[in-house]
C-alpha cells in the first residue's frame, strides 16, 4: 500500500495538490472564523467551512487513498537500513528514517535521521496525547521475550523494520496526523532527545485536551456503539486466534522433538546393514532436513504471526480509549447543555463554552468516523497480508519437505543391481 | 567358518577348520514361485462369531475367510469358483508352530501381532476393533503368501490342507506328532546352551536378529509418538475453521474470504486421518520384519541346540572311550566313584571286568553311531539353514527398500495435499 522506492516529484500543474488547501486545524483562526480561509475544491467550487467538523470531514474525503497514485502526495517516508549499536550499557538497533517532502512545514526537502524503537514509541505516545480524537496506527510490540525470540536475528529485525515502516507511512498519509509537529520533529530533528521536552501543543490540541470529567453519557449514537461492540467481538476473535496459533506452535514443537529422533535411529540401523546401509543412511539425512524445515515454520509463526496479532489487540485497546474519550466529550456537552437549557427561561444566549463543547463533539465524531473508515481499510489489508503470509509459509514448508523426500526417493530408486551382483560373488 | 567335528583315524575326536564361506549367486525373490504358481490365495473377509470355548464359556472371536483358486484353470479362460473356508487366528498359530518344528532350519514367516502394540492414542488397542481386524486380515494374507512362495514350506502337506480342508485339519496336525518334537528347552526363555565351538556365522546372524529387533522397536515407538503429535497439529488447525466462521459474521467485506478459508482449514484438519492410515501400512511392514527378526533368532537358537546335542554326544563318547581305556589298562587317570570303591572294597573280578568292557564296547559303538548321526544332522541343518538365510536376506533387503520407497511416496503425496489446501486457503485470504 505504501509507495516503494524513490518518491516521485509532485505534479506542478493541473489539479491542485493538498498543500494548496489550507488545513483547518493548522490554521487555528480559520477554524474559529469560518469563511476566511477561502477553501476551494479542485473543481473550483468554494467550500463551506462554517463548522470545523464539515471541513475536516471534507478534507478526509479529499485525502488520497493509500492505493491511489502518489502524484498529489507531498510527503514520503521510509524506514530502512537497520544497524546494530553496541555500547557499554546496552545493545540496540537503529533504523534510518528517510523523508522527502515539499511541505512548507519542513525546513528542508529531504531528511535522513537515525531512530531507534524507543523514538517510535515516543512519537506514538505524543501523537496519542496531542491528537486524542484520532486513531493512531499501531507499532510492533515493544517487549519481546528474551531467550524465546532473538532480538537481533535478521528475520526479527526485518519484521520490525517493515512494521515501523508501515507505521510511519500510515501517519504520513493521514491528513491530520502527518501535520503533527511531533511527527515533524521525529522526521527532521538531528537529536530527538532535545525535542522531547518541548511542550508545544497546538491551540487545537489544547482545546481538545480533556479532563476526565466523570460526566454521564445519555445515549451513545448508534454508529459509535456499533464500533464499540465490534471492537469487543473483534478482540475476542483475535484472542482465540492467538490461542490457536500458540497451540499449533506447541504441537508442532512436540512433533519436531519426535521427528528429531528418527534420524539417529535410522542411522544406527544403517550401521549394521550391508545392502541397506546407503538407503537407510539416506533416510536418516532426510529426516534431519525435514526437522530443520519444520523448525523454520514454527519459528516463523512465533516471530511473524503472533506479534502482528498482538499488535492489533494493543491497537484496539487504544482505539477503545479514543471511543471512551469521545463518550466523555459528548457527556460533558450534554451535561452542560442540560444545565443551560434548565436556565433557558433567563433568555440568555447559549454560552460560548457550551458551543465549544458542541464543536468538540462534532469534531471528534467526524475525525473518528473518518479514521474508522481508514482503520477498516488498513485492517483489511493487514489481515489479508498476515493470513496470506501464513498460508505462504505453510506452502513453502510443504514444498521444502517434498523436495527433501523426492531426493531421498531418487536415491532409493537408484538400485545398483549390477554392483550388487558383483559384490555377491565370492570365491570358494 | 563352518566347523566340522570329525572322527579321526585313531578314534579320538578332533576339530578341524571347515569350508570358508559359501558360494552363491544373487537370486531375485520370486513372488510367483512354488505353490503360488499353481494357486491364488487370499484372505478375503473377516467375521465375528460366538461360540463355546474349551471351558464351555461363551466367547466372541473373529474368523477369516481364506479363498483359493487354481491358477491353471483360470488361465484356460474358465473362471472356476473359489474354494473357501474359515479359519481363526489360533489355527494360523497352530500352523506356524507346526512349520517351526517341522522345518527347524527355515526362517518361518511371522504372523501379524496377536495384540496391537506400538499404538498411538487414536488407534484402538482393542482386538475387536474393525480397523485392527482389517489390518490383521491383510497380515494373515501376507503370511499365507509368504509361506506359499517359500521354496521348502510351500510344498508342505499340512499347509496345503490348511488352505483346502476346513474340517478335521486340526486333528491331522496333531496326528503328525510334531508337538513331541517341539523342544521344550527352546521355549524356555532363559535356556542357555554352553556350546564349546559356536559357529561364528550363526552367532553373527543371531546378533543381527537382536539388533534388528531393537532398532525396529525403537522406530515403531518413535513413530507412535510422532503420529500422536502430528494428529494434534492437524486437528488444532480445525479450530481456525470455527473461529474464521465466527469472525466472518462480524465482518462486511472480509466475511466471505474468511468463511471459505475456514472451510479449507476444516478440510486440512480432516486430512490427517488418511495420512496416518497410510503410515500405519508402513508401520505394519516394519512390524513384519520385527517379527521376522524373532524368527531368525529362533532359528539360530535351534542351530545352537543342534550343535549342543552333537557336542553332548561327542562328550559322552569321549568319556565312554576313556572308561574303556582305564578298564583295559587298569590305570585310573580320572577320578571316578567306581575307581574309588574298587580301591576301597577291592578290585573287580576278571569276569566282571570282561562284562563291563563288553558293555562299554556296545555303548561306544552306539555312541559313534549317534555322533555320526548328529554330525550329519548338524551338517544338514547348517547347509539348509544357510540357504534359507541367504534367501531371507535378499527378501529383506528387497522388501525394506520397497517399504522405504513407498514411505517416501506417501510423504510426497502428503505434501502435495498440504500445498493444495493452503493454496486454496490463500486464494480465499486474497479475496478478503
Amino acid at each position: 500500500m505504501s509507495s516503494a522506492g524513490a518518491p516521485r516529484s509532485l505534479a506542478s500543474s493541473g489539479q491542485k495538490s493538498i498543500q494548496d488547501i489550507c488545513h483547518p486545524l493548522s490554521a487555528e483562526e480559520s477554524a474559529l472564523n469560518p469563511g476566511s480561509a477561502g477553501l476551494i475544491l479542485p473543481n473550483g467550487t468554494p467550500v463551506d467551512t462554517s463548522s470545523p467538523a464539515s471541513s475536516s470531514s471534507l478534507l478526509n474525503r479529499l485525502q488520497l487513498d493509500d492505493d491511489l497514485d502518489g502524484e498529489t502526495r507531498d510527503l514520503f517516508v521510509t524506514v530502512e537500513d537497520p544497524k546494530k549499536h553496541v555500547s557499554t550499557m546496552e545493545t540496540y538497533i537503529t533504523y534510518r528514517v528517510c523523508t522527502k517532502t515539499t511541505r512548507t512545514e519542513f525546513d528542508l526537502p529531504e531528511y535522513s535521521v537515525r531512530r531507534r524503537y524507543q523514538d517510535f514509541d515516543w512519537l506514538r505516545n505524543k501523537l496519542e496525547e496531542s491528537q486524542p480524537t484520532h486513531l493512531i496506527p499501531p507499532l510492533p510490540e515493544k517487549f519481546v521475550m528474551k531467550g524465546v525470540v532473538d532480538r537481533f536475528s535478521e528475520e526479527f529485525v526485518e519484521t520490525r523494520r517493515k512494521a515501523l515502516d508501515k507505521f510511519l507511512k500510515r501517519v504520513a498519509d493521514h491528513p491530520v496526523l502527518s501535520f503533527n509537529e511531533h511527527f515533524n520533529a521525529f522526521l527532521s530533528a538531528k537529536d530527538l532527545n532535545k525535542r522531547q521536552g518541548l511542550a508545544l501543543l497546538t491551540k487545537m490540541g489544547e482545546s481538545v485536551k480533556y479532563v476526565t470529567g466523570g460526566y454521564k453519557l445519555r445515549a451513545r449514537p448508534a454508529e459509535f456503539a456499533a464500533m464499540g461492540d465490534y471492537l469487543d467481538l473483534f478482540t475476542q476473535k483475535m484472542g482465540t486466534i492467538d490461542r490457536i496459533a500458540q497451540r499449533i506452535i506447541k504441537e508442532q514443537s512436540e512433533f519436531l522433538m519426535e521427528l528429531r529422533e528418527y534420524g539417529p535411529v535410522y542411522s544406527s540401523w544403517s550401521s549394521f546393514e550391508e545392502d541397506l546401509h546407503d538407503p537407510l543412511e539416506g533416510v536418516s539425512g532426510c529426516m534431519s532436513n525435514c526437522s530443520s524445515a519444520l523448525e523454520e515454520l514454527t519459528e516463523d509463526m512465533s516471530e511473524n504471526f503472533l506479534p502482528v496479532l498482538r499488535e492489533y489487540v494493543l491497537y484496539i485497546e487504544s482505539m477503545k480509549n479514543v471511543l471512551k474519550k469521545r463518550d466523555q466529550v459528548q457527556a460533558e456537552y450534554e451535561t452542560k447543555l442540560e444545565a443551560v437549557v434548565f436556565r433557558e427561561d433567563k433568555k440568555t444566549a447559549v454560552p460560548s463554552d457550551v458551543e465549544k463543547c458542541q464543536d468538540r463533539v462534532e469534531c471528534f465524531n467526524a475525525d473518528l468516523k473518518a479514521d474508522w473508515d481508514r482503520w477498516e481499510n488498513n485492517k483489511r489489508q493487514d489481515f489479508r497480508q498476515l493470513l496470506t503470509g501464513m498460508a505462504d509459509k505453510n506452502i513453502q514448508h510443504y514444498e521444502k519437505f517434498s523436495i527433501i523426500e523426492v531426493s531421498m526417493l531418487l536415491k532409493l530408486l537408484r538400485h545398483p543391481q549390477n554392483q550388487k551382483e558383483i559384490n555377491n560373488i565370492k570365491p570358494i | 567358518m563352518n566347523n566340522r567335528i570329525m572322527l579321526s583315524h585313531n578314534n579320538s575326536v578332533k576339530i578341524v577348520g571347515g569350508i570358508n564361506g559359501s558360494c552363491f549367486s544373487a537370486r531375485k525373490t520370486h513372488n510367483n514361485a512354488y505353490l503360488l504358481k499353481k494357486m491364488e490365495i487370499s484372505v478375503a473377509e473377516a467375521e465375528k462369531r460366538t461360540g463355546k470355548n474349551a471351558v464351555n464359556m461363551q466367547e466372541t472371536y473373529t474368523v477369516y475367510l481364506i479363498e483359493t483358486r487354481p491358477v491353471d484353470a483360470a488361465s484356460e479362460g474358465t473362471n472356476p469358483a473359489l474354494d473357501s473356508l474359515w479359519r481363526r487366528y489360533s489355527e494360523f498359530e497352530l500352523l506356524r508352530n507346526y512349520l517351526l518344528v517341522t522345518y527347524p532350519f527355515a526362517v518361518v514367516p511371522p504372523l501379524p501381532e496377536k495384540r496391537a502394540e506400538f499404538v498411538w492414542h487414536k488407534l484402538s488397542a482393542d482386538n475387536m476393533d474393525p480397523d485392527f481386524v482389517e489390518r490383521r486380515r491383510v497380515g494373515l494374507e501376507n503370511f499365507l503368501l509368504r509361506v506359499a512362495s517359500h521354496p521348502v514350506l510351500s510344498s508342505d502337506k499340512i499347509f496345503y490342507l490348511f488352505l483346502t480342508e476346513e474340517n478335521g485339519w486340526k486333528e491331522t496336525v496333531f496326528e503328525t506328532g510334531f508337538q513331541a518334537k517341539a523342544d521344550s528347552r527352546l521355549k524356555a526363555l532363559n535356556a542357555t546352551f554352553r556350546v564349546k565351538n559356536p559357529d561364528k556365522r550363526f552367532a553373527e546372524m543371531k546378533h543381527y536378529g537382536d539388533e534388528l529387533q531393537s532398532v525396529i522397536s525403537q522406530l515403531l515407538r518413535v513413530r507412535a509418538r510422532a503420529a500422536d503429535r502430528l494428529y494434534g497439529v492437524y486437528k488444532v488447525h480445525g479450530n481456525y475453521g470455527r473461529v474464521f466462521s465466527e469472525w466472518s459474521a462480524i465482518e462486511k467485506e472480509m466475511g466471505d474470504g474468511l468463511q471459505s478459508a475456514g472451510h479449507h482449514m476444516d478440510a486440512y484438519a480432516a486430512s490427517v486421518d488418511d495420512i496416518l492410515e497410510e503410515e500405519e501400512h508402513y508401520a505394519d511392514q516394519l512390524k513384519e520384519y520385527l517379527f521376522y527378526a524373532d524368527a531368525l533368532r529362533y532359528m539360530c537358537r535351534k542351530h545352537e541346540l543342534t550343535q549342543y546335542e552333537l557336542e553332548m554326544a561327542v562328550q559322552d563318547l569321549t568319556s565312554k572311550k576313556q572308561q574303556q581305556e582305564e578298564l583295559a589298562t587298569g590305570t585310573i587317570r580320572t577320578f571316578s566313584l567306581k575307581g574309588m570303591t574298587s580301591k576301597l572294597f577291592g578290585q573287580e573280578t576278571p569276569e566282571q571286568r570282561e562284562a563291563k568292557l563288553k558293555m562299554l564296547e556296545t555303548q561306544i559303538e552306539e555312541g559313534e553311531e549317534q555322533v555320526k548321526e548328529r554330525n550329519a544332522e548338524c551338517d544338514e541343518f547348517v547347509k539348509s539353514a544357510w540357504v534359507d538365510i541367504e534367501r531371507f536376506k535378499e527378501q529383506k533387503d528387497h522388501d525394506l527398500r520397497e517399504s522405504l520407497i513407498s514411505y517416501a511416496i506417501m510423504q510426497i503425496s502428503m505434501c502435495k495435499k498440504g500445498i493444495q489446501v493452503w493454496n486454496n486457503a490463500k486464494e480465499c485470504f486474497n479475496k478478503m
